[in-house]
């Protein structure tokens, strides 16, 4: 399909070509090579479906790395031979003669782990998918505004994640200095390993993911703008899309800076500049650096310009999907659709005026300081108003238990948990205690990690039927959803009480530390749990690419009951979304139980008596 | 041989599981979808309400097993800790309480309106005095611990005390280095391209300035005296650190080419620690808890807090660094004539003797 058909399908005034252009399109469909269908594609549809699997992969090895480290952490005298004989085969620095896991792979993995899962899964994973899935379908368009941009935007990942992936396996090991590289441990090779090689392959790697995560969000900022279907007003729009064009506006502000950062740091690794280095004697080579007059602070005001935005790049499209899973499974309208679009905003707003909360020990003026506390205890504010909507919604519902609803329930469960560990955190006096202890750690991975990953969930399982034409299996889905909810909050509860003792997070080892020892065997059962945790996230992939051949046919167009435009797409929807024209919408996204009707569609023009609300 | 072991059992039961949601697939088909459906729905909501009465008791019992391992169980051993430890109390309850009626109100809401043939959902879209309170009592809360925080901030970032003793602690991969001003009161000058372990000047020192020469440098433990405020001038000789101070509720990141700061007044010596933690082993540590290289888990210092008299015997004992740069110079090695007059004096002699 020309992209110029494309433009035309959101007019209204199309019919008569839309008519002429369903017989050509689906004659045009059958034609499709083997590439253009499933490589190079340019549906929206099946690029999210790229996305989504490759950030499976992802999710895969960055999953299997924390399990690896944990095996460290929970039993460091135990030697396992058949697992550091493969460990052994990547990098020979990796395991010691009695078979243990060495400091330089536990921090490689660490490393690994954080940038893949924040950047390749739940960033490029997650609102990849979904931006690309959810945008052209809910907002009643053929596809994104430049399908070719989106497509490059998938190879740009692709290519990103060959990088990252190649990484891994260079004689000096992967980056090692934790997600956030901070100078000078990540500009200089000779401080540790993993920053000769692995650094520069990292870096490459990141800009590449910046080049994808700008082509993605320019396009879908575009076509939520410019490609809705008639009637399809912004207040209609349902939040998902609200959420996912929130998401894509601060990827595309706080991207580019982050990009700054990496090429100085690009400058200081390659062409002896100074930014970020000042005053370095490095121990391992006895030498003292040229380098003076920079400031290793800079890079952390740039790194976490983006970095704070990205928790929320993160969250947001998790927050989207979960309302509106929440809405439609509980067969009542999202309650407080204007607020949460206001929160949603102020949220957008609020995430760009609080990065150097991640600073507060670094020296930071206080009174800079002090502005920053405000700021960041200021977002629990939107963050209330959401948590307080969602439960409203509950209220009176008439709820079914999909697995997409037990997800999306799971989702505030952890939000509420994670982000109430916020307060203490955003608040500088306490975090002067806390700051890079265990309580970090379950505080960002409870509210940003696995809530995310509980919203991609979600997502997965309720659009499951509209992306493969099948179903899940539900048993299967269940036994996901509760092993996950319990073993998410056994690994992660416990570990605030690590973060009170003020344990050191990126620790390889703690048996020499007297103040932290006592956890050994606390660290055992988190590693036991993370491990059952991990085999059930293969339960679950193998329910996924069963389903996909084998799983139960959908048979309905709108198996949930929804009221949103892509339900009102065939069953297996082919490039082009609608075979015929696309469908007016007349009425906002939340009709549920309006007037004693179970739910009245979007495409539904409003009655005479209807009631207004 | 247990690897394949383990391996067989684990797909073993991934098959028994498979075979089973398969099996139960087909049984919800034959039984009708409808009601296949709204059995799982009860089984869930019922779930949902075992969840939470189970996670209530589960964070109850977590806290009963962790709460004496961590340092609440014991009050903090600086005086600002204290502000730190009350503040977080508050939050605790604030946040506790919020916590509590969120997830109950979540779970029971989901287990109360489960799918049922006798109810309609209500269509309940806005109401805008709900959300007008549960935006404002949110932020009145916020305020009330913006202020606390903001209050002990600082307080804990201002102006060391005018009495404070002064120690500068540098780290390097993977150790810390302490630098005692000596009876001068202040710090010479140093510059990293002096550094030269080999020399005995692992900080860099200019032995051009004589305020140097009565600088005292040791490493691994750092001697405060209790009751009396220290100031920690920080740096890094390489890559960032970060001076962790469990017990004492504080911490700051070493910096390369930036200095920074922190003051507390320590309130128990090491020996007091040890009976009322009842830990004869017990230490005051410095972890680094900044990412600093493949040692990070192992830099450790520790500090050992003492009384005044106890202080004063330990620094007597203390050699300034010069004497380690220039062994010529130290009076102990020098020839009998020199006056046992104080370190500094015969320090500073020996200085205008280099110096021609």
């Amino acid at each position: 399909m020309s992209n110029e058909a494309v433009l035309h399908g959101s007019h209204v005034d199309t019919s008569h070509h839309a008519d002429a252009h369903h017989g050509d399109h689906h004659d045009h469909h059958h034609h499709q090579s083997f590439i253009s269908k499933y490589v190079f594609s340019q549906d929206h549809k099946m690029i999210a479906k790229q996305f989504l699997i490759t950030g499976m992969v992802w999710a895969v090895v960055g999953g299997l790395m924390s399990v690896i480290f944990r095996i460290q952490l929970g039993y460091p005298e135990a030697s396992y031979h058949w697992l550091t004989d493969i460990l052994g085969d990547i990098n020979k620095n990796w395991v010691t003669k009695e078979g243990r896991i060495t400091a330089d792979a536990y921090y490689a993995m660490v490393t690994t782990h954080g940038t893949v899962l924040v950047f390749f899964v739940l960033t490029a994973g997650l609102s990849g998918t979904f931006a690309n899935f959810l945008i052209p379908l809910q907002i009643g368009a053929r596809d994104m505004a430049s399908p070719f941009m989106n497509m490059l935007s998938y190879w740009f990942f692709f290519a990103a994640s060959v990088v990252m992936m190649s990484s891994i396996f260079v004689e000096s090991g992967p980056f090692s200095g934790g997600w956030t590289a901070y100078p000078p441990l990540s500009a200089l090779g000779d401080a540790s390993p993993g920053s000769k090689t692995g650094m520069d392959m990292w870096l490459i790697a990141m800009a590449l993911f910046v080049v994808s995560s700008l082509l993605g969000g320019l396009n879908y900022i575009a076509t939520v703008l410019n490609m809705r279907t008639k009637g399809m007003s912004m207040t209609r729009l349902p939040l998902t899309i609200w959420a996912l064009f929130f998401t894509a506006v601060l990827g595309v502000l706080s991207f580019p800076v982050l990009f700054s950062g990496f090429i100085l740091l690009i400058f200081d690794r390659n062409f002896g500049t100074s930014f970020y280095l000042s005053d370095i004697f490095l121990s391992s080579t006895n030498t003292a650096l040229p380098n003076e007059g920079g400031s290793a602070i800079l890079y952390q005001h740039l790194f976490w310009f983006l970095g704070h935005p990205e928790v929320y790049i993160i969250l947001l499209p998790a927050m989207g999907m979960v309302s509106e899973i929440l809405s439609t499974n509980a067969r009542k309208p999202i309650f407080g659709y204007m607020a949460m679009i206001g929160s949603l905003f102020a949220i957008v707003i609020l995430a760009f005026l609080v990065w150097a909360h991640h600073m507060f020990v670094t020296g930071l003026n206080p009174f800079l300081g002090s502005i920053f506390v405000l700021l960041t205890l200021l977002i629990a504010v939107p963050s209330a108003i959401k948590v307080f909507n969602w439960l409203t919604t509950l209220w009176r519902g008439n709820i079914r238990f999909t697995p997409a609803m037990l997800f999306a329930i799971g989702f505030v469960s952890l939000f509420i948990s994670g982000g109430l560990t916020g307060i203490w955190l955003g608040n500088s006096a306490l975090d002067i205690h806390l700051h890079d202890t265990y309580f970090v750690i379950a505080h960002f991975h409870i509210v940003m990690g696995v809530a995310s990953m509980f919203g991609m969930f979600a997502g997965i399982y309720h659009w499951y039927p509209k992306m493969y034409g099948r179903y899940l299996n539900n048993t299967l889905s269940y036994i996901h959803f509760w092993l996950t909810m319990i073993g998410a909050y056994l690994i992660f509860w416990p570990m605030h009480y690590e973060g009170l003792a003020g344990m050191p997070r990126r620790y390889y080892d703690y048996s020499i530390w007297e103040s932290f020892k006592q956890f050994a065997e606390l660290n055992r059962f988190i590693s036991t749990v993370a491990m059952i945790v991990f085999a059930v996230q293969i339960l679950f992939l193998i329910n996924f690419f069963y389903s996909i051949w084998k799983g139960r046919k959908v048979t309905s167009q709108n198996p949930w009951g929804s009221t949103t435009l892509e339900w009102t797409t065939p069953i297996n929807p082919g490039h082009g979304n609608w075979p015929g024209e696309i469908p007016e919408v007349y009425r906002w996204a939340y009709d549920y139980g309006k007037d004693g009707h179970e739910f009245i569609p979007q495409t539904q023009p409003v009655g005479e008596n209807e009631s207004h609300h | 041989m247990s690897m394949f072991f383990t391996i067989a059992v684990i797909v073993l039961v991934f098959l028994i599981i498979f075979q089973i949601a398969k099996a139960s697939e087909y049984v919800a088909v034959l039984k009708g979808e409808e009601r296949g459906r709204r059995q799982q729905n009860k089984v869930n909501g019922f779930l949902m309400i075992g969840f939470l009465v189970l996670g209530l008791v589960g964070v109850y019992v977590c806290n009963e097993m962790f709460y004496h391992k961590t340092l609440l169980a014991h009050e903090s051993a600086s005086v600002q800790g204290e502000k730190v430890d009350s503040m977080l109390w508050v939050t605790l309850i604030v946040t506790g309480v919020v916590f509590i009626i969120t997830q109950i109100i979540l779970f029971w809401f989901s287990y109360r309106y489960q799918e049922s043939d006798n109810r309609k959902a209500f269509y309940f879209p806005h109401n805008n005095t709900m959300e007008l309170v549960w935006t404002v009592v949110p932020a009145i809360a916020l305020t009330v611990l913006v202020v606390i925080g903001l209050r002990n901030w600082f307080t804990f970032t201002s102006e060391a005390p005018k009495e404070a003793m002064k120690v500068e602690v540098t780290g390097k991969q993977f150790g810390w280095i302490f630098r005692y001003a000596g009876k001068d009161k202040e710090f010479g000058k140093k510059y990293f391209r002096n550094i030269d372990e080999a020399a005995s000047n692992s900080l860099g020192q200019i032995w051009d300035d004589p305020k140097n020469f009565d600088d005292v440098v040791v490493t691994q433990t750092m001697y405060i005296v209790k009751n009396k405020p220290v100031e920690l001038i920080i740096n890094s000789r390489d890559v960032i650190h970060d001076v962790g101070l469990s017990h004492f509720r504080l911490k700051m990141d070493a910096v390369p080419g930036t200095p920074t700061t922190l003051w507390f007044t320590p309130k128990f010596t090491t020996k007091e620690m040890k009976e009322k933690t009842g830990n004869p082993n017990f230490q005051y540590e410095i972890s680094c808890d900044q990412m600093c290289g493949n040692g990070h888990y192992s830099m450790k210092g520790v500090i050992e807090v003492v009384t005044q008299l106890e202080y004063d015997a330990w620094f007597a004992k203390q050699k300034p660094n010069y004497f380690a740069a220039f062994p010529d110079k130290d009076p102990a090695n020098a020839q009998p004539a020199a006056p046992a007059a104080g370190a500094d004096t015969t320090a500073a002699k020996a200085v205008a003797a280099a110096a021609h």
